[in-house]
Formats: structure tokens, C-alpha cells, sequence
């Protein structure tokens, strides 16, 4: 063959011969590529147009003005410095950290033995009722079953009437930090539980099998060789439930007594009297980028390559 | 001999077809009537609400006789209302509903039309509400009052006797610690405490004042056990978690008593606020003349005695005839209101001098008392 043999390439229904012809493998790649791109498309454009869009907008808000209850577009950095400089911010800011990353490590412990025995230990009919049951709670009201505690906690609640049957004094759970935290348990576990049980349950068995031929412990190949294996759900779960936890309103409110508030109760509080919005923006913005921080350490952290420098 | 129309499948004699046409020209009008709506097309009239304004309850009878659905976008608190009405695109609102310190906020902002008084029975008004405050411009009218209650105290029976809550006193005592409710809206709590420090009228205070009245909110801090939504007070009075709380009154209470809760509310000795609520035709409403159908029906006796019977919460109607109606109708709904028109009755606080009227901060921005009542909520 010399350089000027002609190779026929199929384009479809003909054989067009060409004389300087890219070679098949670069064609099918930029057709693969165009495919790949006009299947991305579609969700590339809904995530700019009802998502960066939005976030943008809202950036741009933090720097307008409120007159006469009128949104105004401005260029004032009136709302940051205002915001930043305030206690009650940080006092907000402070303690919706604290509290939503107590929540995820408790949901996180506390879905641990429930996740490992549905990805375990029970039967196969059994793992997938049990997920059903699971999935379920997200179509149940969330502000519902939050009330629903309230009628648990209250003074003369059931809780306080079961410790009366038994002669303990009545506890008082209600607009405390520890109703809030049981508020967001609701909302997270049963997410946390889900995520923790496919993690494990997606272990190779063999690893497990090892361990035990080479005389480890139960407790041992828990905790040195199943739980590392999943240790990427496991992270996951966790951030998941700090950050519903960290953006939730409805148990600070109903459960907590929006006391201290929180930062989403804080925004709101913007909004509610003297219709500031750009405030609330700010607000947002900055739970916005507290949580893609977050999330991005504990993505880090989750798919850390074993010895790896931290 | 009539002539025919002769089309072979019809015919109509000049006599039929006149008769016909006086029938279509009858329904017609009465399509046009304002005492029914039947043959009219259905509309819809969406009202800008305090909560459960658009209740069956107080507005079954008024969609029955003008063909309509109320449909109502709420609000809690009146700085929210103008945010909505300021946000609204033209035509969404028909009727907004106001207290009477927003009313003039709404006036200045071109959001609502001149209303002709005549249009309304405030003839039939208590004296003291005719010519109230913020409701109009000069002599021009621009709001009608619907209802009102005062704001004081309310307190759970089982925990207070009468004579402890005659003044806001009471909020500091032992009785309170760890129970003191608070309603988280500013304006109505600051303003009881105000009216507390003996500042008369209570939102028109000057520095000074005002930093007195921050230090009185703050030395609060230990004796609150939450701040609660409108829905939420009546779930914390109800289940006993809060004994007391500051700016409310019997539009809370007075529900609860009929559910057996052991609850009352009173105005102290120091003195309560007055909150009003007043509707208005917006002006950039397509349905202005249902708008002011629907206004003078909810002031009109009928209406009056539903509004103040309303589900979602009670209050005094400041219709003289509603009163005579009430009494009549349902003397015992009369009497708890206190509306009965023998004997002691809401009127008598307002001629004693003890209550004043709910108003936005004067000498301070609104930013300023919502700073200090947020910053109050992280104490």
C-alpha cells in the first residue's frame, strides 16, 4: 500500500473513499463525543437556568437595598458588614455548626448497628421490607411527625406520663437543644441508615471471610476491616445529615423554641419583619458556602487514597 | 296572522320571538344583579390575609350569593404582608388586609384605591371607630375596619391567679421562670413592655427610652422558654409549656377556653395595645367591584358576626348592629367575646383610657427594634 492508496470509511449509508482520511477511531470519538454532549445538555442547561442562575441572583441580592419594603438593586456592602459585625450572627452561625454536626455523628453511631444487621445479618425478604419501610418516611410529612414529638415531649405528654407511672419527675425536653437534636435525628436516620446499609452491604464478603480465617475477632473485623471498606457511605451518610441538619427550619422552630436560633431561623427572622431580603441573602450565602466547604472536606477525606498525605 | 319564519325545522311567530328575546335580555341583567350572581360566570377573589380569612366558615355565604371562590394568600405579621404586596405582579390581590399602622404604608405606596364611605356602613360603627386612626387621609377613606382585639397578657389559670398578672410585673416572677412564652414578633411584645416602662404612647420613645427598653426585653432572657409561631402559642398554652406570654390577648384565649384549656387573657394595669384589622380594595385588582361587594358583606351585620366567631381566631367587631345580631343569634358567644351590649364589654378598657393603639416604631427604624428583638432570641 503507498500513501496514496484511497480508504473507503463508512459515514452511515454510503462508502465515501478520501483521499487524506482521519482515521476511524478519531471520527467515532468526536461522534461519540457530540452524542455524550446532546445527551448532557439538557441537564447542563436546567442546572444553569433554575440552579447557577438562581445562586447568582441571590449572590447579587446580598448586595442590594431594602426602601420603603421595596427590593432595590444596589452595589452596598451595607448587608455583610452589618451581618458580620453582629453577635447574634455568630452566636447563630456557631451554634447551627455545633448542633448539626452533633446530629450527624449521632445519627451516624446510632444507624450503624441497624445498617450492618440489614446489610448482614438478616434475610434477603426481610433487607428489602425493611428498606421499603425506610423510603417510605420520605413521603411522609416531616412537619407532621416534628408535631408529633411535641405531643411526646409536652409537660403532660406521654413521655412525662410514662416516667409518672414509674415515679420519676416530669422531664422537660421541650424547646431544648436536645428536642431540636431529636427533631433532626427524624429527618437524617432514616437517609443515614439507607446509605450506611447499601455501603455495607457493597463489601466483598471475601475480605470479611479473610479476616476471619486469619483469626481476627468480630469486633475486630468490624471495626479494622468491614467499616474501612465502607468507609466512603459511611462519610457520605454522615454529611448528609449534617447538612439537612444545618439548613433545617422546622425543629429549631417547633421542637427547639428557636432558642438560640438558628441560622436558617435567623433568616427567616430577616424576612419576617422589615421584608429584608438581602440580609436573608447573606444568610444564605454563607450557609451555602459553609456547606459546599463541608462537603468537599468530607469528600476528601472519604475518597483519601489509604497512606496519603492528609 | 303572525308571520312565520319559515325554516322547516323552526318556526317562530314575531310574538315567540320577542318573547324569546325579553327572556334573554331578563337573564341578562340578572346576570348583572348584585343581589345574585347565579347566571354570571364564576370568578375568583384572592384576598391578602392575617390567617383563615378565607374559612367556609366566614365566606361560604358570601361565594354562594356573588358566584365566587375567596381564595386567600396569608401572612403572618404586617412588615411580611407589605413585602408580598410590594413583590405581587399587578392583579393579584383584590382585598388586602391590614392593621391599621400598615394602612397608611399602603396608602403611600399607591397599593390601594380611595374608598367612598357611603359605600360602607361605618354609620353603624361604635363612634370610637369611624374616624379611626390610619383609616383614612383627611376625609378620604381608604381602609374599613373589619375587627380588632387587645393585647396584653395571656396566662394559664392553673398556674396564675388574677390578682398575680395585673402587671406585667408578673413576667419577672418565679412563677415565669423557664415558662415565660414569647410570640415571635417584635412590635407587639416590645410595645407591652414599653407601655411597662409607663411610656405613653408606647412606640413613640426616644433613645434613652429605647435603650431602657432594650434592657428590660434582655433582663427577659432567663425566664423564657421559646419563641413561637402564631400556630405554635396555642400548642405551648395548650400542652402547659408556657404560662404566660406577652403581647397577646383573646384572640388566642378565647379559642383555647372553648377546647377546656385553663387559660385567660388580660390587659394590665400598665395598659395593652390595640391591634386592628382593615380591608382595602387593592388598586391594581381586576375584580374591584366583588372586592367591594366582599368588603361591605364582611362588615355588614351578617359578616360581622362570622368574623368575630372566626375559627382560626376570635375578635371584637366594631359594628354596633353585628353586636345586636351576636346577641340575638348566639348570646353566648356574645358573652365570652365580651360583646354583650348589657353589662361589662370590651369597650370599657377603651373608656378607661388603657389602650393604645399598635403602631410602627417612630423615633427608630424598624431594622433597630428587630435587631434588638433578634439579638434578644440568641440571649
Amino acid at each position: 500500500m503507498n500513501s496514496r492508496t484511497v480508504i473507503p470509511v463508512t459515514t452511515g449509508d454510503a462508502v465515501v473513499p478520501t483521499g487524506h482520511a482521519a482515521p476511524r477511531r478519531t471520527r467515532r470519538r468526536a461522534r461519540g463525543a457530540r452524542f455524550a454532549l446532546g445527551l448532557a445538555l439538557p441537564p447542563l442547561v436546567w442546572q444553569l437556568a433554575f440552579f447557577i442562575g438562581p445562586l447568582l441572583v441571590l449572590v447579587a441580592m446580598t448586595f442590594w437595598s431594602v426602601k420603603m419594603f421595596r427590593l432595590t438593586p444596589d452595589l452596598a456592602l451595607g448587608n455583610w458588614t452589618h451581618l458580620l459585625s453582629s453577635s447574634f450572627f455568630w452566636d447563630a452561625y456557631l451554634y447551627t455548626f455545633w448542633v448539626a454536626a452533633l446530629s450527624a455523628v449521632l445519627a451516624s453511631v446510632l444507624a450503624l448497628p441497624v445498617s450492618y444487621a440489614l446489610a448482614r445479618k438478616v434475610s434477603p425478604r426481610l433487607q428489602r421490607l425493611a428498606i421499603l419501610l425506610l423510603i417510605v418516611t420520605f413521603f411522609t410529612s416531616y412537619p407532621v411527625r416534628t408535631y408529633a414529638w411535641q405531643i411526646v415531649f409536652s409537660p403532660s405528654g406521654i413521655l412525662n406520663s410514662l416516667l409518672a407511672l414509674i415515679g420519676v419527675e416530669p422531664i422537660l425536653i421541650l424547646n431544648t437543644t436536645s428536642a431540636t437534636v431529636v427533631g433532626f435525628l427524624t429527618l437524617t436516620m432514616p437517609l443515614v441508615i439507607l446509605i450506611q446499609t447499601f455501603a455495607i452491604a457493597s463489601v466483598d464478603q471475601r475480605l470479611i471471610e479473610a479476616a476471619y480465617n486469619l483469626g481476627c475477632s468480630h469486633g475486630r473485623t468490624l471495626f479494622t476491616v468491614l467499616f474501612p471498606s465502607a468507609r466512603i457511605g459511611l462519610i457520605l451518610a454522615g454529611t448528609f445529615a449534617f447538612v439537612l441538619s444545618f439548613g433545617d427550619y422546622i425543629s429549631p422552630a417547633l421542637l427547639g423554641g428557636s432558642r438560640p436560633p438558628t441560622l436558617s431561623i435567623l433568616l427567616t427572622d430577616q424576612v419576617k419583619s422589615g421584608n429584608h431580603w438581602p440580609r436573608a441573602a447573606v444568610v444564605a450565602v454563607t450557609m451555602i458556602l459553609t456547606l459546599l466547604t463541608v462537603v468537599l472536606g468530607m469528600l476528601a477525606l472519604a475518597y483519601r487514597k489509604k497512606g496519603a498525605a492528609a | 296572522m303572525s308571520r312565520k319564519y319559515d325554516s322547516g325545522a323552526l318556526s317562530l311567530s314575531r310574538r315567540q320571538l320577542l318573547k324569546a328575546a325579553g327572556l334573554t335580555l331578563g337573564a341578562a341583567a340578572a346576570g348583572f344583579s348584585p343581589f345574585t350572581s347565579a347566571q354570571s360566570p364564576h370568578r375568583t377573589l384572592n384576598i391578602l390575609s392575617w390567617p383563615g380569612h378565607a374559612d367556609p366558615f366566614a365566606v361560604a355565604e358570601f361565594e354562594k350569593l356573588h358566584n365566587c371562590t375567596v381564595v386567600a394568600r396569608e401572612y403572618v405579621g404586617g412588615e411580611a404582608m407589605l413585602g408580598l404586596i410590594n413583590q405581587a405582579p399587578p392583579g393579584m390581590f383584590d382585598v388586602v388586609m391590614a392593621d391599621a399602622e400598615y394602612v397608611d404604608m399602603l396608602r403611600m405606596g399607591g397599593f390601594i384605591d380611595k374608598l367612598n364611605p357611603d359605600d360602607y356602613p361605618i354609620a353603624d360603627f361604635f363612634p370610637e371607630f369611624q374616624h379611626f386612626e390610619g383609616h383614612w387621609d383627611g376625609d378620604d377613606l381608604y381602609s374599613v375596619m373589619l375587627r380588632f382585639g387587645y393585647i396584653g397578657m395571656a396566662y394559664r389559670t392553673d398556674v396564675f391567679s388574677p390578682e398575680e398578672v395585673t402587671s406585667y410585673t408578673a413576667l419577672w416572677s418565679d412563677k415565669a421562670k423557664g415558662r415565660l412564652g414569647m410570640f415571635d414578633w417584635y412590635l407587639p411584645t416590645m410595645g407591652c413592655l414599653s407601655l411597662r416602662q409607663g411610656n405613653r404612647p408606647p412606640f413613640d420613645i426616644g433613645g434613652a427610652q429605647f435603650d431602657l427598653l432594650k434592657k428590660s426585653l434582655n433582663s427577659l432572657a432567663p425566664q423564657v422558654s421559646g419563641f413561637y409561631s402564631m400556630s405554635n402559642l396555642f400548642s405551648m398554652l395548650s400542652n402547659g409549656t408556657a404560662a404566660i406570654i406577652p403581647g397577646i390577648g383573646d384572640w388566642v384565649v378565647n379559642l383555647l377556653q372553648k377546647d377546656g384549656v385553663p387559660v385567660a387573657a388580660v390587659v394590665p394595669e400598665e395598659g395593652g395595645l390595640q391591634w386592628t384589622e382593615s380591608l382595602s380594595i387593592v388598586s391594581s385588582s381586576r375584580n374591584k367591584d366583588l372586592a367591594k361587594a366582599f368588603i361591605q358583606y364582611m362588615t355588614s351585620p351578617e359578616g360581622q358576626i362570622r368574623t368575630a366567631r372566626l375559627p382560626a381566631y376570635v375578635a371584637s367587631i366594631p359594628n354596633r348592629k353585628g353586636w345586636e345580631l351576636l346577641n340575638e343569634r348566639h348570646p353566648e358567644d356574645a358573652r365570652m367575646l365580651g360583646l354583650t351590649l348589657d353589662g361589662p364589654n370590651v369597650m370599657d378598657d377603651y373608656a378607661k383610657g388603657k389602650i393604645f393603639l399598635r403602631k410602627l416604631p417612630v423615633q427608630q427604624e424598624i431594622d433597630q427594634w428587630n435587631d434588638v428583638w433578634t439579638a434578644f432570641k440568641s440571649a
